[in-house]
């Protein structure tokens, strides 16, 4: 991995890679450099954060069909 | 330092109040409904059995839901999934993120920006979706996905928990997330019918 060389691609899995470890200092100056100047990468690093809030309430949410059982 | 609870110290109208997450839970995992209420039956009956072991460490609910992941294993071994070696198998696979990538490592489809996200989180409807996003995913890309954003499981515990080594179990993650994110887009936060 080339400093400031990474692509959408690479910074996806480090987008996820953060949400389960600690990432590196040059994964971390790679991933900030590509989110100052893609649009789409700064978008989904906000969507896989709100995906993981919207997920831990999923469990508790009612949906349809629970209405209708009882 | 908080003390623990005294052993033995739960009651089943306690562990009733947990029947509908633990349905959830169950449903996200095993497609069959019925399946999923007599495990957590099953959970019941054993969480009864052994309320005198329960510690008190954990919260109830943590506590259920970990026998409920065992219950849920047992079964998968009993119908014959070998989970290790399907998800190995999955995690070496070239479809899943691949198809969202051009081979210059761009986006095939540009994400889109999803107009308040927030206010999705107060409509049953979008967590419906979601469920359904949730259940496109491939069995171990979501079991891997569940263990970790619904029981908080590091990277190594699941890879313990489903024969994986850690490079494996970060693509399936990878995937679940962005097949997630994509699906999310399309189903919800592109729909036509968005106010």
């Amino acid at each position: 991995m080339i400093f400031g060389m990474l692509n959408c691609r690479q910074v996806s899995d480090l987008l996820s890679d953060r949400l389960d470890r600690k990432l590196r200092p040059m994964e971390r100056l790679g991933l900030r450099v590509h989110l100052s100047m893609c649009k789409a990468c700064a978008r989904v690093e906000g969507q896989l954060g709100f995906l993981r809030k919207a997920v831990s309430r999923l469990p508790d949410s009612r949906s349809e069909s629970d209405h209708r059982r009882e | 330092m908080t003390h623990a609870k005294p052993a033995g110290r739960i009651d089943v109208s306690e562990l009733e109040q947990h029947r509908p997450y633990l349905l959830k839970f169950a449903a996200l995992q095993i497609r069959r409904k019925e399946v999923a209420e007599d495990l957590v039956q099953e959970v019941f009956l054993a969480a009864i059995n052994a309320a005198d072991r329960f510690a008190g460490k954990s919260s109830v609910r943590t506590w259920l839901t970990s026998i409920l992941l065992h219950k849920i294993s047992d079964h998968r071994g009993k119908v014959g999934r070998e989970t290790s070696i399907e998800a190995l198998q999955e995690a070496d696979g070239a479809d899943g993120v691949e198809a969202l990538f051009q081979a210059n490592g761009s986006y095939v489809c540009l994400p889109q920006e999803w107009r308040n996200p927030e206010d999705s989180l107060t409509d049953r409807r979008f967590f419906e979706t979601l469920e359904g996003c949730v259940a496109r995913l491939s069995e171990t890309a979501g079991r891997a996905f569940l263990l970790r954003e619904l029981m908080g499981l590091s990277i190594a515990e699941i890879c313990k928990e489903m024969g994986l080594s850690e490079t494996n179990c970060s693509v399936l993650l990878h995937r679940a997330r962005m097949g997630l994110r994509a699906c999310l887009e399309k189903r919800w936060f592109a729909r036509e019918d968005q106010p």
